[in-house]
């Protein structure tokens, strides 16, 4: 697995902290998933704010703050900094967003928020689409991973555009790339691993199942499937049929 | 004085970022600062003059995905 930021993750699950029925059910699905990595925000809503990061701590994975419902460069890169100080990380999951109801990142905005936090010492993980070339202008920006989006955020689609994602993959062969948002099925997060991804980073589709806990096994055994068919090389796919059973000593022929 | 806090109007008889908290109930919990949409670090809060009108933001940890 390519390293992140020079850590290099023990399994390729990232695992948002959101929209479970309760703490206990969300430390339980963590444990199963077997996620290195726990999302985090920032919200007004102070109450139990200290609780809940005591528990994410007890996690003892690493931990990953977004910006998430930041609509300009601005609101992220103080979101950010705010971040870094109250969660001592310099890893931001950097997020732009551009439309309301698609919640698709605004490049424009993305770009100058990662020039912004890169020159500052952080370590973006930039929420971004398969664009290849708004990818090249993040990482000309300074970041060194990439986060395309499967599906709109709590979609649960799936990855939908697999081509788009595998050039991606081709383009960038030295940058850790991680398929974020949109998935719905363990099996998105196989064939997003299949495809040569180093992680998958989800959250609504283990928190929403209706059992969670259950859901995050399916997406931990996925997910480590999916990275080793990749590891494995998967056979090339042809437009004919081609015999499994050797053609030679056949009978009547 | 008046200001917005979090959104939320507020009259306080305070001159920096940290009063401002103290006064508010923050003062013990960990939270992140900024005014007028600028980061204002925690080292800084004491040094941080408010005026009439400021919009200081305080921010704590939630769930997020």
């Amino acid at each position: 697995m390519r390293d992140f930021y020079g850590v290099r993750l023990t399994t390729p699950m990232m695992l948002g902290t959101a929209r479970y029925p309760s703490p206990t059910v969300m430390e339980a699905a963590f444990r199963e998933s077997r996620a290195s990595v726990a999302t985090v925000s920032l919200r007004r809503e102070g109450e139990g704010g200290q609780t809940f990061w005591d528990i994410v701590r007890a996690l003892g994975i690493h931990v990953l703050p977004n910006t998430a419902g930041c609509h300009s460069a601005r609101e992220a890169i103080t979101t950010a900094c705010m971040a870094r100080e109250y969660f001592e990380t310099d890893w931001i999951k950097l997020e732009v967003i551009g439309h309301a109801d698609t919640l698709q990142p605004d490049p424009f905005g993305l770009v100058e928020a990662a020039e912004a936090l890169c020159a500052d010492g952080f370590k973006v993980f930039p929420y971004t689409t398969e664009d290849q070339v708004l990818a090249r202008r993040l990482v000309d920006a300074g970041c060194r991973v990439l986060m395309p989006w499967g599906a709109p955020i709590g979609s649960g689609q799936g990855l939908n555009n697999p081509r788009g994602l595998r050039i991606l993959r081709a383009a960038f062969p030295d940058i850790p790339l991680v398929v974020d948002a949109g998935l719905g099925l363990p099996s998105h997060a196989a064939q997003a691993m299949q495809i040569g991804y180093d992680a998958v980073l989800l959250n609504t589709a283990v928190a929403e199942a209706r059992d969670p806990v259950a859901m995050a096994r399916a997406f931990a055994l996925a997910a480590e499937s999916g990275a080793v068919a990749s590891a494995a090389g998967p056979m090339p796919v042809r437009d004919m049929a081609q015999p499994s059973t050797p053609l030679i000593g056949r009978a009547w022929r | 004085m008046k200001i917005d806090v979090n959104g939320m109007p507020h009259d306080v008889e305070v001159t920096t970022v940290e009063e401002a908290l103290q006064i508010l109930g923050w003062g013990e919990q960990r939270v992140a600062t900024a005014l007028n949409g600028i980061f204002v670090p925690a080292t800084a809060r004491d040094s941080t003059a408010l005026s009439p009108g400021d919009r200081l933001e305080v921010l704590t940890a939630m769930q997020g995905g």
